[in-house]
């Protein structure tokens, strides 16, 4: 099943540039049996591209991010940056980004408090100025120009997700995991903000592995779509080229486009 | 860095708890070497013995019922009930918990005397003046255990049923007591706890003649110098405790289960005397204990202004020096203001220690490790923990005295072991007071913090710690009121020449002499003072929600 997901895929690029996840596997110790959230998933991020990981929920997608991020340990396989193994590297050294479903922004850190955390140590983070540009930049590129003081309690939800957006990029991870990043918010401002977000990522060049359970949101986001179903990938194609040829019923049925 | 956090409580828990306690075991079980029963037989069968483990469960349950009751009206008045003056009248409320309980000795006695204001009543030491010292300690905690769930309760449930035809009476008794339930069980039985392992309060009030389990421990030790029957008696009171801490811990975790909970104050609406009969009742009820509550403090206060029926300073005055004995001699080694000074040091080094073991341990039981064996250990360490909370005062001085005496921990004339008594008899608070908040927060927001590279030493610095620093604060407030007034440790600890407060004070009761109990009076109203400015200054870091202790 997997080659044949790897067969119809466009190939990622070989040479090592990029995220590449081999034989992934994610298990959650139970009392009597462990269940196998992820299964034995091969992946490639190409560097500039944004991927979308589509899936129902419980299907292991999150999982399979956490395990990229290094937030949670796989039992099995290997996480490679640009060809380096990154499996035992512990979360805060990876340099990737993480933007949550539902945000967590430090509540005692007011916008530009939170913007900021993550740029000790980065080149954005020598002197006070160079931060603070870079906090500027950032709300200006998500559209809160102006919001660096506001406390965190005061945002909306649609503004929370934007600084938590502007927050995991400031730092200019190598790697972006964005998961379901829109799902707590109402259908409108979610339409709204996928084109947003879509926006933001190519404008940034960021390369992205982006969860969600909505195909709508992938589709608008990203230029490959993996969908993945029972801990598996059980396809990946540009957003077209999915909807032309769905694969396999599973799939044809998850996606609501079966005949 | 995670296995010293883990270690170095450890350490200190076992060094000052379980070794005294099992020091107090062996004293017990075991004779020139070998198993011997022959002790246990000997105090079990002394009539004696029962009437002391009955004068504890009879006081411990009238103390219990009686505040318990009266708290359901006073929570449904102070925390349901929105009018003007309620924060001052629950602040009123909640001092006596945090009064020293020889200041509360002393306060009873000032009010039932004969000369005092109730003295009428002709109650002075005895079992119901126990009883009334008792509830006016815990009132206050259990009003704030039941009313913070109280507040918070969806009042549509009780819509509901009162739109299915049930009368208010009806409601309140098939809807509301029952989802109150939890809370009240687990009030009553914490207060349970307290009531049954008062020591200070029985022994000012009641002597010899209503002597405790506790009480009868401190007896046998320092005056009949028999040691061996105090361990048997520790033993009984370590057993007593524990199945009371157990049903607590169920109880809360009964609590726990869903509940209709809405945000506080939305459930909440004004009281309204003249309409409804019930709020004239129950808030007539609750101004008549709150009035009760109000009389010894202020009989304590005015009577340290006193002196043979004329208003004066010279009580106050008196606390320089070392009062009077027979012969001419002084009542204390030392002035009461040194002997304050004592307190204040010690309870800073109490503080500390408790701070420090304290916060380690609640950050190392916050973590949720995925590793089974990791998550089994931290559940272990947890109840570990939770064990000394529920252990009397007296227990662990009585275990310090006998344990820590001789190698290999000959402590005994060190000056470190009261602060480390009153650190032990803090730690539980502290960790109470901390590991909720630490707990609260979202695993997920450490994840952020480390996603964006903040490694294991800044996500601490910068995502816990920020977070808890107003309970931390609270904790120190904590622990430093309860060193400052602990007596129950102390009293088998502190050395005649540095005394501490409480134990000036409970000293000068004893000694006949001119002018001594007037002293003792005013030590009272100082040693209340500076505990409640130290509370009152801590309570305003209490972090929003979080109601317990």
């Amino acid at each position: 099943m997997r080659n044949d997901v790897e067969a119809t895929a466009p190939r990622p690029d070989r040479t090592g540039s990029g995220l590449r996840v081999e034989d992934a596997t994610v298990r959650y110790p139970g009392r009597t049996a462990s269940t196998l959230a992820v299964d034995d998933v091969t992946l490639g991020v190409e560097a500039g591209e944004v991927l979308a990981l589509l899936g129902p929920s419980g299907c292991g997608k999150s999982s399979l991010l956490r395990a990229v991020a290094g937030l949670e340990p796989m039992a099995g396989g290997r996480v490679l940056w640009g060809g380096v193994d990154l499996t035992r590297v512990p979360v805060h050294r990876r340099g990737f980004g993480l933007m949550f479903q539902d945000g967590q922004l430090f509540p005692h850190r007011d916008v530009a408090g939170n913007v900021a955390y993550g740029l000790r140590g980065t080149s954005f983070g020598a002197t006070r100025a160079s931060r603070a540009e870079r906090v500027a930049e950032m709300l200006d590129l998500v559209g809160l120009d102006g919001f660096g003081a506001r406390s965190i309690s005061t945002l909306s939800g649609g503004q929370a997700q934007r600084v938590a957006l502007a927050r995991a990029l400031a730092p200019q991870p190598r790697l972006l995991l964005l998961d379901e990043p829109l799902s707590s918010l109402d259908r409108r401002l979610r339409e709204e903000l996928a084109v947003d977000v879509a926006r933001v990522l190519r404008e940034a060049g960021t390369t992205a592995l982006y969860v969600t359970h909505d195909h709508d949101e992938a589709f608008a986001v990203a230029d490959r779509v993996a969908v993945m179903i029972d801990g598996r990938v059980r396809r990946v194609a540009g957003p077209a080229e999915l909807v032309a040829d769905l694969g396999d019923a599973e799939v044809a049925e998850f996606l609501g486009l079966g005949s | 860095m995670w296995t010293l956090a883990v270690v170095v409580p450890l350490v200190f828990l076992a060094a000052f708890f379980a070794y005294p306690v099992a020091a107090i075991v062996a004293r017990g079980f075991v004779a020139n070497g070998a198993l011997d029963l022959g002790g246990f037989a000997d105090v079990l069968g002394d009539p004696r013995t029962w009437r002391v483990v009955a004068h504890t469960l009879e006081q411990a349950v009238a103390g219990t019922v009686l505040a318990v009751v009266l708290a359901v009206p006073g929570a449904y008045v102070l925390y349901r009930c929105s009018w003007p003056g309620r924060g001052l009248v629950r602040g009123l409320v909640a001092v006596p918990f945090v009064l020293p309980s020889v200041v509360v000795g002393v306060a009873f006695r000032a009010l039932l005397a004969s000369h005092g204001p109730l003295g009428f009543l002709g109650l002075d030491r005895s079992f119901p003046a126990i009883v009334a010292a008792l509830v006016f300690f815990n009132y206050g905690l259990a009003v704030r255990l039941i009313g913070t769930v109280w507040e918070r309760l969806d009042p549509r449930t009780e819509q509901a049923a009162r739109t299915l035809g049930a009368s208010p009476a009806r409601a309140f008794l098939t809807v509301t007591l029952p989802a109150l339930g939890p809370a009240i069980a687990s009030a009553a039985s914490l207060v349970f706890l307290f009531c049954a392992t008062a020591f200070a309060v029985v022994l000012v009030l009641g002597g010899q003649r209503y002597a405790t389990v506790e009480v009868e421990i401190w007896l046998r030790t320092t005056q009949f110098l028999d040691l061996r029957t105090a361990s048997v008696l520790s033993v009984i009171q370590l057993v007593v405790v524990a199945v009371a801490l157990w049903v607590s811990a169920r109880a809360r975790s009964r609590g726990e289960r869903a509940l209709r909970l809405v945000e506080a104050g939305r459930a909440v609406r004004p009281l309204r005397p003249l309409r409804s009969p019930v709020d004239a009742v129950t808030a007539a009820l609750t101004a008549l204990v709150v009035a009760l509550v109000a009389l010894p403090l202020l009989t304590l206060v005015v009577r340290s202004f006193r002196r043979d029926g004329a208003w004066t300073l010279a009580n106050y005055a008196a606390l320089s020096g070392t009062g009077r004995a027979g012969g001419g001699g002084s009542a204390l080694t030392v002035s009461v203001w040194a002997a304050a000074q004592n307190s204040l040091r010690i309870a800073v080094d109490a503080t500390l220690l408790a701070l420090v073991v304290g916060i380690t341990l609640s950050l190392v039981l916050s973590r949720r490790p995925r590793r089974p064996f990791a998550r089994r250990a931290i559940g272990a360490l947890d109840s570990a923990v939770m064990l000394p909370l529920g252990v009397s005062a007296v227990t662990v001085g009585f275990g310090f005295l006998i344990a820590l005496d001789r190698p290999p921990l000959d402590l005994r004339s060190s000056l470190v072991l009261i602060p480390i008594a009153q650190a032990m008899v803090a730690i539980p608070l502290v960790v109470r007071t901390i590991l909720p908040v630490l707990r609260a927060i979202d695993p997920r927001l450490r994840q952020a913090a480390a996603v964006l590279g903040a490694a294991p030493g800044r996500v601490l610095a910068t995502v816990d710690l920020p977070l808890a620093l107003r309970s931390i604060g609270l904790a120190a407030g904590f622990a430093f009121a309860v060193s400052l007034g602990e007596f129950g440790a102390t009293s088998f600890l502190a050395r005649p020449d540095r005394p501490t407060l409480p134990v000036v004070i409970f000293r000068l009761l004893g000694r006949p002499g001119e002018g001594n109990y007037e002293m003792a009076v005013a030590a009272s109203v100082v040693l209340a003072v500076v505990v409640g400015v130290v509370m009152t200054t801590a309570e305003r870091l209490r972090p929003a929600g979080t109601g317990e202790l």
